[in-house]
C-alpha cells in the first residue's frame, strides 16, 4: 500500500463550532487519508507541534470565528520556525474573499469556501501532496 | 540523507523523529539502515501497552499515566493506535484529543497510527516505530490499541505490561472481551467507576480470571478509576511498577522478550521467504492458484507443487 496521506485537521483559538470540520474529517477519512483530528481550542502551537510529531502531509484548518487572518499568519509562521516548510497549509470556514489575497501571502495554499465538496478538497489533496512528495 | 536523520532524532530534534518514524512506518528506502542502527540502542525503555473497548477511556488513562511518569522526570512517548476503514484505507486517529495538555511537553512524544489493514502488517510497523522511540532514548513507549482483532493482541505481545481498561455497564458484553485479550493483562482497570455497576464489573472480572488456568504466579489486580478526575492513578501506577518488579525478578520480562524475538523473527523469515518464493515463481503462481480456483489442483498440492522447486 503507498504511504497514505496524513492530514492534520484543526481548529484554533475560541471558535468551537466544529461540525465543518468533523464532516471535513470523516470526508477525508473516506477519501483513504489518516486524519488526525485535534478537537476545539487548539493554540497555534499546539496545532503545528501537532503536524510536526505526526509527520503530517498537509494542516486544514477550520475558523468560523473571523480570527482566520490572525490565525493563519500565526500558524504559517510557527511552520516555518518549525521547518515545515514542505507541509501544506489549507482551510475553510467563514473568510472573506477580500481577505485571500493577505492569507495567500502568508503561504495558505488554498482555501475551500463554505459549499465546497469534500471530493474537491479530497482531489487537491491528492494532487497537490504528490506534487509536494515526488519533488526531489 | 537517513543517517542525519538518525543523528538528529538522537539529538532531540523532534522534527527529525516525526520523519523517521513515518519511514520506518512505511517501510521506505533507508528503513532498514535506521533500523539496524537503532537496534543495540533500543531496549532500555519500560513499554507499556493500554488496551480495551472504545471509549472506556484509554487515552485519558494514557495521559494521567504520562502525567505520573513525567512528575518523576521521565520521558515519555504514546503510540497511539486506531483502526483503519478495510474498505478505504482512510482512518479518524483521534486518541490525540485526550492527550492534548502534553503536546507542547518537552519530554512528551505522541504519534498516531492506523492499522491500515495488510495482514501482519501493523504489529510489525508498531514493533519499529516503538523501537525507533525506544532507541532514541524516551524512557516510557506507551501504546495504546482497540485490541479487538488478532492485529491488535500481536501489537500487545510487543510489551512488557498491559493494562486492560473496560468500564461498568457493558453488561453482558464483559463477556465478549476476547479470550485472548484477558489472559494477557496485567493490570485490568474498570474506569469511569463512578458509574452503577461498576462492583458487578470488577466481580465478574474477578470471577473471569479465576475460571482461567493459573498464572505464571503474577495475579493481575482489578484497579477502580475515574480517569478524567485522576482518581485511581497513582494505584494503577503501583499496580505497573509492581508488575515490571516482579517480571524482572523471576524472569517473566526475559522470557517475554524472547517470545517477542522469536516472534518477529518469525514474521520477517515468513515474509522474506514468500518474497523471494514470488519473485522465482511469478507467472507459475499466477498458473498454479488459477488450477486452484478452477479446482483441478487443490491447495495443498498447490503448493507442494511450488516448494518442489
Amino acid at each position: 500500500m503507498s504511504r497514505p496521506i496524513r492530514v492534520v485537521v484543526a481548529k484554533a483559538g475560541l471558535d468551537g463550532h466544529d461540525r465543518g470540520a468533523k464532516v471535513v474529517a470523516r470526508g477525508l477519512r473516506d477519501a483513504g487519508m489518516e486524519v488526525i483530528y485535534t478537537g476545539i481550542h487548539q493554540t497555534a502551537e499546539q496545532v503545528v507541534e501537532t503536524a510536526l510529531q505526526e509527520d503530517a502531509d498537509a494542516i486544514g484548518l477550520s475558523v468560523l470565528s473571523g480570527a482566520h487572518n490572525h490565525l493563519f499568519a500565526r500558524i504559517a509562521a510557527l511552520m516555518k520556525e518549525r521547518g515545515l516548510d514542505d507541509v501544506l497549509l489549507f482551510g475553510g470556514g467563514i473568510i472573506p474573499e477580500s481577505d485571500l489575497p493577505f492569507l495567500r501571502a502568508q503561504g495558505v495554499a488554498r482555501v475551500f469556501p463554505p459549499g465546497s465538496s469534500i471530493d474537491e478538497i479530497a482531489a487537491y489533496l491528492r494532487d497537490a501532496v504528490s506534487r509536494s512528495r515526488g519533488a526531489p | 540523507m537517513t543517517e542525519d536523520l538518525l543523528a538528529l532524532a538522537a539529538a532531540g530534534d523532534r522534527r527529525a523523529l516525526g520523519r523517521l518514524l513515518s519511514l520506518v512506518e512505511n517501510d521506505e528506502p533507508g528503513a532498514a539502515v535506521v533500523l539496524r542502527a537503532m537496534y543495540p540502542r533500543a531496549g532500555r525503555a519500560r513499554l507499556i501497552g493500554v488496551t480495551g473497548p472504545p471509549g472506556a477511556g484509554k487515552s485519558t488513562l494514557a495521559s494521567e499515566l504520562v502525567g505520573s511518569y513525567r512528575s518523576v522526570g521521565a520521558r515519555v512517548a504514546v503510540v497511539a493506535v486506531d483502526p483503519s476503514s478495510p474498505f478505504t484505507g482512510g482512518a479518524i486517529l483521534g486518541d490525540r484529543i485526550r492527550l492534548r495538555d502534553r503536546f507542547l511537553d518537552e519530554g512528551v512524544f505522541i504519534r498516531s497510527m492506523g492499522t491500515r489493514g495488510s495482514t501482519g502488517g501493523l504489529a510489525r510497523a508498531t514493533r519499529r516505530v516503538v523501537r525507533v522511540l525506544d532507541a532514541v532514548g524516551y524512557d516510557v513507549v506507551i501504546v495504546e490499541t482497540v485490541g479487538v482483532g488478532q492485529e491488535e493482541v500481536d501489537v500487545v505481545r510487543l510489551v512488557d505490561s498491559v493494562c486492560l481498561v473496560t468500564v461498568p455497564g457493558l453488561g453482558d458484553d464483559i463477556q465478549a472481551i476476547k479470550a485472548g485479550i484477558l489472559e494477557i493483562a496485567d493490570v485490568l482497570v474498570v474506569n469511569k467507576a463512578d458509574r452503577p455497576g461498576a462492583d458487578d464489573t470488577v466481580r465478574d472480572l474477578a470471577m473471569m480470571l479465576g475460571l482461567g488456568p493459573a498464572r505464571t504466579g503474577w495475579q493481575p489486580p482489578i484497579v477502580r478509576t475515574v480517569a478524567t478526575r485522576g482518581e485511581g492513578v497513582p494505584e494503577v501506577v503501583a499496580a505497573l511498577a509492581r508488575h515490571d518488579a516482579w517480571a524482572r525478578d523471576c524472569g517473566e520480562r526475559e522470557r517475554r522478550r524472547a517470545g517477542a524475538a522469536r516472534a518477529e523473527v518469525d514474521d520477517l523469515l515468513r515474509e522474506a521467504l514468500l518474497r523471494r518464493l514470488s519473485t522465482r515463481s511469478g507467472a507459475k503462481l499466477d498458473d498454479v492458484v488459477a488450477r486452484v480456483a478452477s479446482r483441478s489442483l487443490d491447495p495443498d498440492s498447490a503448493v507442494e507443487e511450488l516448494l518442489a522447486d
